[in-house]
């Protein structure tokens, strides 16, 4: 084997094409998610509890720092939403191509910052 | 490369069409619930319980807890086989990983039909 050959495996390196980009962030969103399910069942636990704990999980969701918690969960999910229906529109054969998959990939994060605004004005207005 | 004996299914396609499956039951269930939320924006206690004390929407949402661990399982496998090179690490990665979806799905359970 030729041992000279050009390995380059420095990632900041790379150039990422959109789609990469937006599949690891689908990733990233995923992760956080899944750790998110922490803070959704002490939430939907409190709520259910009693009317004293709805009103009080109801304020720690809109309110302080846990008003930042509820908005970066929403951004989460409405990222790995429509990244996701990509996935299933590419196991249909659509915006799978070099030039599909780059406008798929640019709609997707239309799509997503447009929702991720509106999970702000629905937390905090 | 090895043969794969910590994926859900231990077949690829398997694991694909359980993760797309769970995944339109997750879609489903997230529309349903934003949807709830933004049409009762005055939304109070008893109309909360309520729509946990609905035996269709209890089924619905155990559907949708189970699917969130198959769901989570997959991604997470995924991304730890994918990033974690060293065995010990990856497998320890997993383990934390389990265990955390074996609380969420017994708690979740204790949410959803706990009296």
């Amino acid at each position: 084997m030729n041992q000279q050959r050009p390995i380059n495996l420095d990632l900041t390196k790379f150039s990422f094409p959109l789609p990469a980009l937006t599949s690891i962030t689908h990733r990233v969103a995923g992760l956080i998610l899944f750790v998110g399910i922490i803070f959704l069942l002490c939430t939907l636990s409190d709520s259910l509890e009693s009317a004293e704990g709805f009103a009080a999980a109801k304020q720690s969701m809109t309110t302080g720092f846990g008003s930042f918690i509820t908005w970066g969960l929403l951004s989460a999910l409405s990222f790995h939403f429509v990244a996701g229906i990509k996935h299933l529109l590419m196991d249909m054969g659509i915006g799978e191509g070099k030039e599909s998959g780059v406008r798929a990939a640019i709609v997707t994060i239309i799509v997503s910052v447009i929702l991720i605004i509106l999970a702000g004005v629905w937390v905090w207005a | 490369m090895g043969v794969s004996i910590t994926n859900l299914s231990r077949s690829g396609l398997s694991d694909w069409l359980i993760q797309r499956f769970s995944a339109v039951i997750l879609a489903v269930y997230t529309v349903f619930i934003v949807g709830y939320l933004l049409s009762n924006p005055d939304l109070s206690f008893a109309q909360w319980q309520e729509l946990f004390d609905c035996t269709v929407f209890r089924i619905f949402s155990l559907l949708a807890l189970i699917s969130t661990i198959a769901h989570a399982w997959i991604g997470m496998w995924t991304i730890s086989t994918d990033y974690i090179k060293p065995a010990a690490t990856r497998f320890a990665f997993q383990v934390i990983c389990f265990l955390a979806m074996f609380v969420y799905l017994v708690w979740g359970i204790d949410i959803i039909w706990g009296v």
